[in-house]
This record gives structure tokens, C-alpha cells and sequence, in this order.
């Protein structure tokens, strides 16, 4: 690992004035992934901020939900009694992600940073458009390893099939953020320029022309909480994630669920998406043709049409175009049957 | 939260004088030395050395009951502390990516990867060691944790390289609470790999532990 300076901020005034002030300088939160792209040299900072001692890990009830810190632990939050009655969909989404020891060390803001896990970003002798310049030492500004998207064409059995560009194809990661966007939640930041709140879904960004940037967040913005409005959907939720082994691996597919049901209708329904997109992917279109209709499969069918309606593979990709309509199908029976 | 006029008191800046002269220091060589000289320096790791003697930061944490004040570079790992500098060799050092778990420990009673972890980030912390879950170990009273025992009777190891990280991740399951079933105790160890396979006795070594209900 290349050398660093190391600063550790106590309030979020400190730590957003620390990082504003020197360029390659990042908050290190939990480290589980960081750290790791640390050592492979993906990211080479000049100076961390160890937000560790920031008073943010308050999972609270609001006037309108729940309030969950950014520093509060995977685990905390997947294990807290007013996340497992009334957001079953995103203890279950937690605890389908990383391992035990993992999720006592990553953060609910970190999850939201996390970057992807594609081989190419990965490997920085590998062509690939999202690690953009070396941040510091002695090659600062110069590109971290070769430009091109390595994937496209390449081995990208893991990757996208909506919303990609000609830059880059990779997925976020992330189960967490499957449940987040499913579930409306708001994500409140502060910055040098004041506290704003920003909509999960307008949190993450697709690659377009700029596949180096993975959120919207401003430079020196530090997530300080994030809001869950209040739902019906605890009854009828449910997290499906298809990957390689049985635990501990990152999703081919996910699909996160919640219905309110009235006897066999769907009075409202939330569909998101894991393993698809450089972003947690919404299912609006499907959700639009469910509410008031029948839970029927018939009806499960017809959405998940709809869902793939502009979905792309890229070859060893492709089984995704057929396992994700069929994923979708099954949360969907699954969330109706649960009680 | 109390509001600070001077944000440089709420950010411990350890030695930041010192950073300031070797950044001099460094440019001062630089000068010195033709360019390509400069980065060929820095790649056989010269002015890593210089980093190391300057960035030196220090740090407290309790380790298996004894306070240790250390000095470290702040890119030293919890498992390099560990295991390079106070020798505490148990925990072992496997993928050193969070991916198999040979380097687990307990942080304030939490199983965690040692490997992820930044040594300066447990400032204050107590730490958990596979070498210090056995009680007495000097005394005649000397006795393993109840799990080394069970992983002994039910050989849940072959090569015994993963052991230690099994040992603690398998302890702090059962205090989590998600030790109840065979099934149970498979998805919350899945982050600890097991290369010769020793898995079915590991679970049957969880589940005894748990089942014979002494406190771990």
C-alpha cells in the first residue's frame, strides 16, 4: 500500500473542511472496500479522514419513518428491532450481502460509495474507463492504467444489461441499495456549500460519457444520514438474490420486493433491481402495471415483460435477459406468500 | 454537537509538521535528482523508507487485556500490527482482502478482518486474539475456550491454517445469536473459508458449543 496521510476528524465540520482542502484526499469509513482497492492501487490517496468518531450511527424513529446514521454498521442496522418489524426489506437485502465480519465493519454510508466489482476496474493493467488519474505520488494526474472498456468484448459475465454505455458496463454491487431504492429512501448529505437531500434514485448515476463518477454527490459532500419513509410493505417483502455459491458472493441478480396486498390485489408495489445496472435499477413501469391488479402469474409475467422491455446482453451475459425476468416472477410469488 | 470556530481542533492532525518537512524533504530530493531518477526512487521504495522513519503515529489499543502503546505508519493493517510487530502470530494472514477470513478477530467484542482493518482506526479499541480466548494460559488452571475444544473433538481443521479465524468467528456467532440451526451457523460462517473442507465438523463443533450451552 502506498503511503498516506492519516487525519481523524471528530465532527462533520472538520472532516468536511479536512477533505475540501487537499485534492486526493477521502473519508475512510468501515475500509471493507477501500482498504482493499488501496492495495491493488485502484485508488492511491494523498490523505485519509477517518470519520470513525463521527457521532452518525443513531438508527432513530421520525415523524415520518426512521432515520438510519451513515456510521451505523451493516449489522446493527440488519439487526435492529424497528428495521426487522417495519423494513424487513432491508434487513433481509443486508444480510444477503458480504460476510458476519464484513457487515460489523461497513458502514450505511460506505455502502452507498462502494465501487464496483468489475475485474477490469479491478486490474490496473486492464483497460477501463471508471478509475480515472492517480490521485497522488509521483504519477499524480496521469491515468491509472490503460483507457477502454475492458469488458465489452471481454469477459463480462457479471455485468449489465440495462443502462450501460459504449464507456463502460459495470454493475453496483451493492444489495443495501437494492432495499434503499425500493424502499424511497432519502439520503441526506452535508457539504462546504450547506446540507441538502437527495432522492435515492437520483443518488446514483449511469455511466454515460463519465464512468468515472458513480454518484451525484458534490465535492467535499460527506452522507450523514439516510431517511426511510414509512410504508405498508412490511408484510409482503421479500429479497432474492441469485449468485454463484449459497452465501458470501456478489449478486448475478437481485430483486428486491415489497407489495401491499388486499386479499389477492396489489394495492402498491416496489421493484428494484441488483446485479443489472451501474446503478440500483428501479422497476417503475412494472410497478405501474401491478398496482390494483391480481397477484396472479399470469400478471407477474406481463411486468416482467415489461421490466426487460430495454434490456441488452453482451454476450456471456446474456443468461441475464432470461434469469432476471424469471427472478423477478419469483420474488414477486414469494412477497405475495410471506406473512 | 458543539459548534467550533476552529475546525483544525475537531481534526487530530498527528505529526502533521513532520508530513510538512518531509514533503520539503522530498522535493528537496526531487531537485537533487533528474526526474526519471526521482519516480526509479520511489519504485525501489527509497523514499518509502524516509516515509517510514517520518510518518511514525502513535497509537493505544488493548490487546487481549494488555494496554500497548505502539508507533506506526498509518497504512499498517490491525493483522500487520498483529503479527509483524507484536507477534502475536495466531491470526493468520490468508487472501489479505476480506475474502476468507483466516485473519478474523474480535474489535470491542465484534468479529471483524483484520486484513480491511487500519491498525490507527482501533485507537482506543479492545482486541481479541485467538491468543487470548483461552483463560490462565500461564497458570495450573490453564484451560482452551470451550470452542478450541470442540473443534479438537471434532477435528474441525485438517491443515489448521484457517482454524484461528474459524475459532473466533465461530465464538462471536454464538454471542451473536445465530448459532440456532446447522443452517443458521452455515450462512453466518460464510465468511470464513475452510480450503481442506472441514466444514461439516466445523458446524458440528459450533453446534455443540451452542446446544451444551456454557457462556463463550
Amino acid at each position: 500500500m502506498n503511503p498516506f496521510q492519516f487525519t481523524r476528524a471528530t465532527t462533520p465540520k472538520a472532516a468536511i473542511s479536512a477533505i475540501t482542502k487537499e485534492s486526493g484526499t477521502y473519508f475512510l469509513a468501515g475500509g471493507t472496500n477501500l482498504i482493499d482497492l488501496m492495495k491493488r492501487e485502484v485508488i492511491i490517496p494523498e490523505r485519509l479522514v477517518d470519520i470513525n468518531k463521527l457521532p452518525l450511527a443513531t438508527i432513530e424513529k421520525t415523524a415520518s419513518g426512521l432515520r438510519i446514521g451513515a456510521m451505523a454498521k451493516n449489522s446493527a442496522v440488519a439487526d435492529h428491532e424497528l428495521v426487522k418489524k417495519h423494513f424487513p426489506l432491508l434487513s433481509m437485502a443486508l444480510n444477503a450481502g458480504a460476510s458476519a465480519q464484513l457487515r460489523n465493519m461497513a458502514t450505511v454510508g460506505g455502502n452507498l460509495m462502494q465501487r464496483t466489482r468489475c475485474s477490469y476496474f479491478y486490474d490496473t493493467s486492464m483497460p477501463c474507463n471508471k478509475r480515472g488519474p492517480v490521485q497522488a505520488g509521483p504519477d499524480k494526474g496521469k491515468p491509472n492504467g490503460p483507457s477502454g472498456c475492458g469488458a465489452i468484448g471481454g469477459f463480462n459475465r457479471m455485468h449489465a444489461i440495462f443502462g450501460s454505455s459504449s464507456k463502460c458496463i459495470a454493475v453496483h454491487p451493492s444489495d443495501m441499495c437494492i432495499a434503499l431504492a425500493a424502499l424511497d429512501a432519502t439520503v441526506n448529505v452535508s457539504g462546504p456549500k450547506g446540507d441538502r437531500r437527495i432522492p435515492f434514485s437520483e443518488f446514483h448515476r449511469l455511466p454515460g460519457e463519465l464512468p468515472q463518477k458513480d454518484n451525484t454527490l458534490l465535492p467535499g459532500e460527506l452522507i450523514l444520514s439516510v431517511d426511510l419513509p414509512t410504508n405498508r410493505f412490511a408484510d409482503h417483502s421479500h429479497y432474492l438474490k441469485i449468485r454463484d455459491r449459497a452465501s458470501y458472493a456478489f449478486a448475478l441478480v437481485s430483486v428486491g420486493v415489497g407489495l401491499d396486498m388486499k386479499g389477492g390485489m396489489i394495492q402498491d408495489v416496489r421493484l428494484a433491481m441488483g446485479g443489472v445496472a451501474h446503478k440500483p435499477w428501479r422497476l417503475f413501469e412494472a410497478e405501474q402495471f401491478l398496482k390494483g391488479k391480481e397477484a396472479t402469474e399470469v400478471n407477474f409475467k406481463q411486468a416482467a415483460a415489461l421490466a426487460m422491455k430495454d434490456a441488452k446482453g453482451y454476450g456471456e451475459n446474456d443468461f441475464k435477459l432470461t434469469l432476471a425476468p424469471n427472478s423477478i416472477i419469483d420474488a414477486l410469488k414469494t412477497a405475495t406468500k410471506t406473512a | 454537537m458543539a459548534q467550533n470556530e476552529h475546525p483544525g481542533d475537531e481534526l487530530e492532525m498527528p505529526d502533521a509538521s513532520r508530513r510538512h518537512f518531509l514533503k520539503q524533504s522530498s522535493a528537496l530530493a526531487a531537485l537533487a535528482l533528474a526526474p526519471t531518477a526521482a519516480v526509479k526512487a520511489v519504485d525501489t521504495g527509497w523514499d518509502q523508507k524516509i516515509a517510514a522513519a517520518f510518518e511514525q503515529l502513535p497509537l493505544q489499543v488493548t490487546i487481549n487485556g494488555t494496554v500497548q502503546n505502539v508507533s506506526i505508519e498509518p497504512r499498517v493493517t490491525l493483522l500487520d500490527l498483529l503479527r509483524e510487530q507484536l507477534h502475536l502470530t495466531g491470526t493468520k494472514k490468508g487472501c489479505d482482502h476480506g475474502q476468507c477470513g483466516a485473519c478474523t478477530v474480535h474489535v470491542d467484542g465484534q468479529r471483524v478482518n483484520a486484513c480491511l482493518t487500519l491498525a490507527m482506526t482501533t485507537e482506543g479499541s479492545n482486541v481479541t486474539t485467538i491468543e487470548g480466548l483461552a483463560t490462565n494460559d500461564h497458570g495450573a488452571t490453564a484451560r482452551l475456550h470451550p470452542m478450541q475444544e470442540a473443534f479438537i473433538k471434532h477435528d474441525g481443521f485438517q491443515c489448521g491454517y484457517c482454524t484461528p479465524g474459524q475459532i473466533m468467528s465461530a465464538v462471536a456467532c454464538i454471542r451473536e445469536g445465530h448459532a440456532d440451526s446447522p443452517e443458521e451457523v452455515r450462512e453466518y460462517m460464510s465468511g470464513n473459508i475452510c480450503r481442506c473442507g472441514a466444514y461439516a465438523n466445523i458446524v458440528e463443533a459450533i453446534m455443540e458449543v451452542k446446544q451444551g450451552g456454557k457462556k463463550v
